[in-house]
Formats: structure tokens, sequence, C-alpha cells
């Protein structure tokens, strides 16, 4: 069959609501987006550690401190549910592996901001997290099985992510004044890199079309910015918060927020590699990769030895 | 030397009375780590009674291409079911 057929026949499963599977056949760009994407979203669980990892020794308090704990824990399970979709596409972990820590491959843009003060931690369960379940929420019904499967499982998880963070500026909130200052400086510095963590606007965005084709999207970045605005304007005004935009108000006619522009700029700084602390997080992962090489090696020289000793005892 | 670990397939009985499930994979250098792995990344959350470990090299499937000659022969099979036989109303318990 040619290839053009091929391609029709796999969009038609797609289109009738079929789920693909690793053996299934696909179209090689199907499959590479995939690894991309998959692979991307993997990163940024891995690399979303790293903000937060910093502040484990200082949470103020023990209950704060478990929770901050478990809530890394899953992101390194999340990166770990993520990488294994991706092999199942027939790339190898240590060729992903090398992909981050060569700068070749991208994770969110978002984890290369610093966490400056505990309220940092609120902020990102609130909205770094919130984004992030906005998004994967959607992908539970992407059409790749194992990738869908791991959303799944993910989304089982961040539910507790968001509250742990959301509690946190809540108690900063009802606090001292510095406190609450404290949780606003936060908010007023991770809300519009919250916002970029949807992509680029539709107009500019090169692989929408073809991902809502295949069904790696369900929503555009626009839609699914919107979708933020609209719920985290509302929880600000619980904690009484300021959303750091002047141009936000309410849009009767649209029944959404409208809201100010995205410094698009700044965006494709931090993407390119110019953000605040890009080089600390590549160095950081590369740093665990190396001092773990010995780890890895002599994990795999001690596993030979045993199976060999079993050899042997067979064979007496 | 970068050998990689090798991959291994997780199931998962969520509890006694049910199966195990296929939920996902991980990389270990045998069956005792790869079950320590499992534990941590699988059940934090008290997802599991019972885990087993494959390495995947070991797990042989059926090919999705030859799907059609597997499975296409049980369509047309309907008396293999029990709505094929048509029974009378007044016939109870069957
Ligand atoms: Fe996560
Ligand atoms: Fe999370």
């Amino acid at each position: 069959m040619k290839d053009i057929e091929m391609d029709q026949l796999f969009q038609d499963r797609i289109d009738r609501g079929e789920v693909i599977e690793p053996r299934d056949w696909m179209p090689e760009k199907y499959r590479k987006t995939h690894i991309r994407q998959i692979s991307q979203h993997a990163h940024s669980e891995i690399v979303g550690m790293l903000p937060e990892g910093n502040w484990i020794t200082r949470a103020p308090t023990l209950r704060r401190k478990v929770a901050l704990l478990a809530k890394v824990q899953d992101e390194a399970g999340h990166g770990l549910y993520l990488y294994s979709a991706a092999e199942t596409l027939g790339i190898s972990r240590d060729e992903l592996f090398h992909q981050l820590h060569t700068g070749k491959a991208k994770y969110s843009s978002i984890f290369n901001y610093p966490t400056l003060s505990w309220a940092d931690m609120g902020a990102i369960g609130w909205l770094v997290d919130g984004a992030a379940i906005i998004n994967q929420v959607m992908l539970t019904r992407t059409s790749y099985g194992p990738y869908a499967r791991a959303m799944v499982k993910i989304c089982k998880e961040e539910s507790f992510h968001q509250r742990q963070g959301f509690e946190i500026m809540m108690i900063l909130c009802n606090g001292t004044e510095v406190q609450k200052q404290m949780a606003q400086d936060a908010f007023n510095r991770w809300w519009w890199p919250s916002l970029m963590m949807f992509g680029p606007p539709d107009a500019e965005s090169t692989h929408t079309e073809q991902s809502m084709k295949w069904k790696i999207k369900l929503k555009t970045n626009d839609e699914l910015r919107q979708q933020m605005v609209d719920i985290t304007v509302e929880q600000a005004k619980v904690l009484g918060l300021t959303v750091p935009d002047p141009d936000l108000k309410w849009n009767e006619e649209r029944g959404h927020y409208d809201f100010g522009k995205i410094d698009w700029d700044e965006f494709w700084q931090v993407v390119k590699g110019y953000g605040p602390c890009n080089k600390e997080r590549i160095n950081a992962r590369n740093k665990a990769w190396d001092e773990g090489a010995w780890v890895r090696e002599a994990a795999i020289v001690y596993a030979d030895k045993q199976a060999a000793a079993k050899d042997l005892s067979i064979a007496v | 030397m970068s050998k990689e670990w090798p991959i291994w397939e997780v199931f998962i009985r969520s509890k006694n009375g049910l199966d195990h499930r296929h939920v996902g994979s991980l990389h270990a250098t045998d069956s005792t780590m790869a079950l320590e792995n499992a534990r941590d990344v699988y059940t934090r959350r008290q997802e599991g009674v019972s885990i087993w470990v494959v390495e995947s090299i070991n797990i042989a499937a059926s090919n999705p291409d030859n799907s059609d000659a597997l499975f296409d022969p049980a369509i047309d099979k309907a008396y293999r079911h029990p709505t094929f036989y048509k029974m009378p109303k007044e016939v109870k318990h069957i």
C-alpha cells in the first residue's frame, strides 16, 4: 500500500476515536511528534523537581516538609511514567537523557525561573500545577494509548499538588502583613510565566493544526490559557490577592476574562536558553547523571555476578 | 561503559480478588530491583497488594498486522453466546 493510503487509513482510525497502541502502524511523523512531546513532558517533570527541591530542607513545618517531599517524589514518578511511554515508540531511555543533557530536547520553560521565597512553593503548586492539570486533563483523551494512560495516572496525583500549594498561599494570605506581601510577590512573579506554559498564541503555533488532527491536542493553546485565567482569577479573589494585570477585565459578552498582552519576547528568550536558571537546571541534571554513573555501572556488574553465581549453582 | 539497564513490565493486583493488570514499565538490573522500583514508582498510594515484574524481552506479543487473521474468525460465531439460543418465556433460571 502506498504511504498516502496508509496515512489516510491511519487518520480514519483517529477520526473514529480509536486509540493507537505501540505496535500499530503509524506515520513516521506521528511517531516523531509523540517522542518529542512525551519526552518534553517527561523532562519537564524531572527538571520541575529542582525549583521545589530547593525548599524541602527549609520548609517551615514538618507538615509542609512531608507534603513537599511527597509532591516532588510524585513529579519523579510522573517523569518515569512518561519516559516509559516514550520508550514504547522505539527510543531508548539513555537517548532521551542524552537529548536533555545536551540541550537538544526542551522542557517547560517555567522551571527556568528561580524560587526565591517559601511563598513560591505555594505559587508553584497553585499556578504551575494548576496549569499543568488543565493541559493534562485534556491529554487523558489523546490518541496514543500509553501517553493517555500515563496522563490518567498523573492527573489522579496532581490534585493534591495544587491543593497543598493553594493551602500555603491561603495561610500566608491570612497571616501577617509581611506574609501577605510574600504571597503577593510570589503571585506577581509566577502569574505571567504560568500563562506562558500553554505555549505561543494559536496564530504563531507551528504544531497546533497537525496536533489537533492527530488528537495529540484537543484544545488550542489559547483556549487552554483562557480556561486557566477564568479559573485562577476567581481563586485569587478568595485569597485576596491582586492579579498583576491592569488590563484584566470580565467580558460579559464573551463570558470570559479579557487579559493583558503576554510578553512573548521574554518567553522566547527563556525557551532559547537565556532565562534566569536555564544553565543551573541543565548543570544540575548533568551533575546528577555524571555522579550517578558509577552506581549504574556497579549495579549491572553486581546483577551479572549474581546471575553467573546462580547459573553455576544450577550447573553443579 | 554505558550499558542501559533492561526494561521490565510491571503488573499490579490492586486488591485480592482482582487480576494483576499492566501499569507500565521501568528499568532495573534484576528482578529484586525491579520489584523495589515498581513499589516506589507505581504504588505510592496503596495502588496494590501484589506486584509482578517481567523483563520486557521475555514477553511475546501478537502482531497487530495479523489481527484480522487472529481475531476476525470469532466475529461470525454468534452461537458461542447465550443470546443465540431463544428460550420460551416461561422457562426460568436459564
Ligand atoms: Fe507532575
Ligand atoms: Fe505536579
